[in-house]
């Protein structure tokens, strides 16, 4: 029951993720592979606000926020000046950028040797300590990230965004200040990366660089193709995929690191089929 | 008076001048061809006009405001609506939203509220053009024909007094050019200013007030459409000897 609950919350966590990574990759077409830093902000704005300075878990993500809000105010634009494939590459670049930062600058993050023992949050006295009320605390987020995002894109916003997706020189030439708007969407997708960073880094209370490097842009991505672009649901489905179906593997009875790289090879393969025979995943509603 | 002025304009693709030096005027409400020869500078007036391309000099005056639309000035938003050669959609958008994302307001706070009432009146702009039926399906999935007239719908979301129309004949049935003929003058009744780049003369001939002849980025004629038609000059650019 245990194991159940904790890949309950692993998937929450993540599925909150690809729910805001699906709001600029599926709804506004712009693939970025820089939400892993994102991610790692909140991971470490988390432990670093709760190892050093003792502050609430609340308060600490509402920090962490800002900062992804920040930076993504600076990020966005710069980002936006580019197109397809050149955007992955810029966004690449800015996770690598992030990571580096999370590794050297070891006065705050500890590089490589990492953030153990960070606290479980608390509310009126009451300490998350147990993983069921983790997981019904993750499932609180989960619900609230996805009415809120369902809310916004069922106003003429979500519609501009995918219109932004569809010809972004038209869009802007119905008097849609584009830029704009793809910055917005760009921070809105950015906050809620570290929302489900702040969360792990929270349940399973330690955490290191490795976990917010480029490879895990490309697991994110593959949760939001997999499971389908533009499709918040499919948001869902795509990180069920990858977080259930490689779990298989342990029952397997492989060495731990063999697992591991398999569980490499099944990501891949598993965008490689996807491209192949349903370019727009699951329940996505639109192609690449 | 004049609801287009252009003076000027100068536009070079690699060394070869699109548009020379041109200058041009057109009337308030009228019917305005723009044909020529391909490679004239047609469609890159239309796209410098609309702020899809940077002119490398000169200026334009669209109902008193004057621009410069060049590479290093940019041009305010304007008042204009326009179809593309090749017809460009929201594809993977439903008919009735490539309505309504003309209709919306577009201020950001704006944004972020639904007004049912757009939607009420996107509705009865494809019903105007005759695809209500088509509301629900994605604008993909629409005829050629279908989607020609999806995008003079849009124009006529818009309301924007000067309507850029480059081909909007080409390719289409007889039945299919008839009801754009329609639409093109009940917009023109409205009081639209109206530029047409076409290349089928009969029916310059029918729809159009006036027409401006370019070859190889000057204007060579602009004159009422029987007078320029008949111009030596024309007959020798765009119709042969």
């Amino acid at each position: 029951m245990e194991y159940l609950i904790h890949i309950a919350i692993i998937l929450s966590i993540y599925s909150i993720l690809s729910m805001g990574l699906n709001l600029i990759l599926g709804y506004m077409g712009q693939l970025s592979l820089t939400h892993a830093a994102f991610f790692g902000i909140g991971a470490y704005t988390i432990a670093i606000g709760a190892t050093r300075f003792h502050i609430n878990f609340y308060l600490a993500l509402l920090i962490g926020m800002v900062i992804s809000g920040l930076l993504a105010t600076v990020i966005g634009p710069l980002l936006g000046r580019f197109k397809r494939d050149y955007y992955a590459l810029a966004s690449l670049g800015t996770n690598v950028i992030l990571f580096s930062i999370f590794l050297n600058w070891t006065n705050l993050t500890r590089g490589p040797l990492g953030i153990p023992g960070i606290d479980r949050p608390e509310i009126f006295g009451y300490i998350f300590r147990s993983n069921l009320s983790f997981l019904l605390l993750c499932l609180f987020f989960l619900y609230m990230t996805h009415t809120l995002l369902r809310k916004l894109l069922s106003t003429p916003f979500g519609l501009v965004i995918k219109a932004i997706r569809e010809d972004e020189a038209v869009a802007s030439s119905f008097g849609y200040k584009t830029k704009k708007i793809k910055t917005i969407t760009f921070i809105i997708s950015a906050i809620f990366s570290t929302i489900a960073g702040g969360l792990l880094a929270s349940y399973i209370t330690f955490i290191d660089p490795s976990t917010f490097d480029f490879n895990e842009s490309i697991y994110f991505l593959a949760m939001v193709i997999i499971g389908g672009l533009a499709d918040l649901r499919g948001s869902i489905l795509g990180t069920t995929v990858l977080v259930v179906l490689p779990e298989a593997l342990r029952f397997l009875g492989l060495p731990s690191d063999v697992a591991a790289n398999l569980r490499q090879i099944f990501y891949g393969l598993a965008l490689i089929l996807m491209m192949m025979f349903h370019p727009q995943g699951f329940l996505g509603k639109y192609k690449m | 008076m004049n609801a287009l002025t252009i003076t000027k304009l100068t536009k070079k693709f690699a060394g070869t001048n699109a548009l020379d030096d041109l200058s041009l005027e057109f009337e308030y409400g009228k019917i305005t061809g723009l044909i020529g020869p391909n490679g004239s500078g047609k469609t890159t007036l239309i796209n410098i006009i609309s702020n899809f391309l940077r002119a490398d000099s000169g200026a334009f005056t669209i109902h008193e405001n004057t621009l410069c639309n060049t590479a290093k000035s940019k041009s305010p938003p304007t008042k204009f609506s326009r179809t593309f050669q090749n017809v460009r959609l929201f594809d993977q958008m439903t008919v009735l939203d490539n309505i309504v994302i003309v209709l919306n307001e577009k201020g950001f706070l704006k944004l972020l509220k639904n007004d049912y009432r757009i939607k009420k009146k996107a509705t009865n702009i494809l019903k105007r053009i005759g695809l209500q039926e088509s509301a629900n399906n994605l604008a993909a999935e629409l005829s050629y024909g279908q989607r020609k007239l999806l995008e003079i719908g849009r124009v006529l979301a818009s309301d924007s007094p000067l309507i850029l129309l480059d081909e909007p004949f080409a390719g289409l049935f007889p039945h299919m050019i008839e009801t754009l003929k329609k639409h093109i003058n009940t917009l023109k009744r409205h009081g639209k200013t109206i530029i047409l780049i076409e290349h089928n003369i009969r029916l310059v001939r029918e729809v159009c007030d006036r027409i401006t002849v370019l070859n190889c980025g000057k204007s060579i004629a602009s004159d009422e459409t029987n007078i320029a038609l008949s111009q030596p000059d024309v007959l020798n650019a765009y119709l042969g000897n």
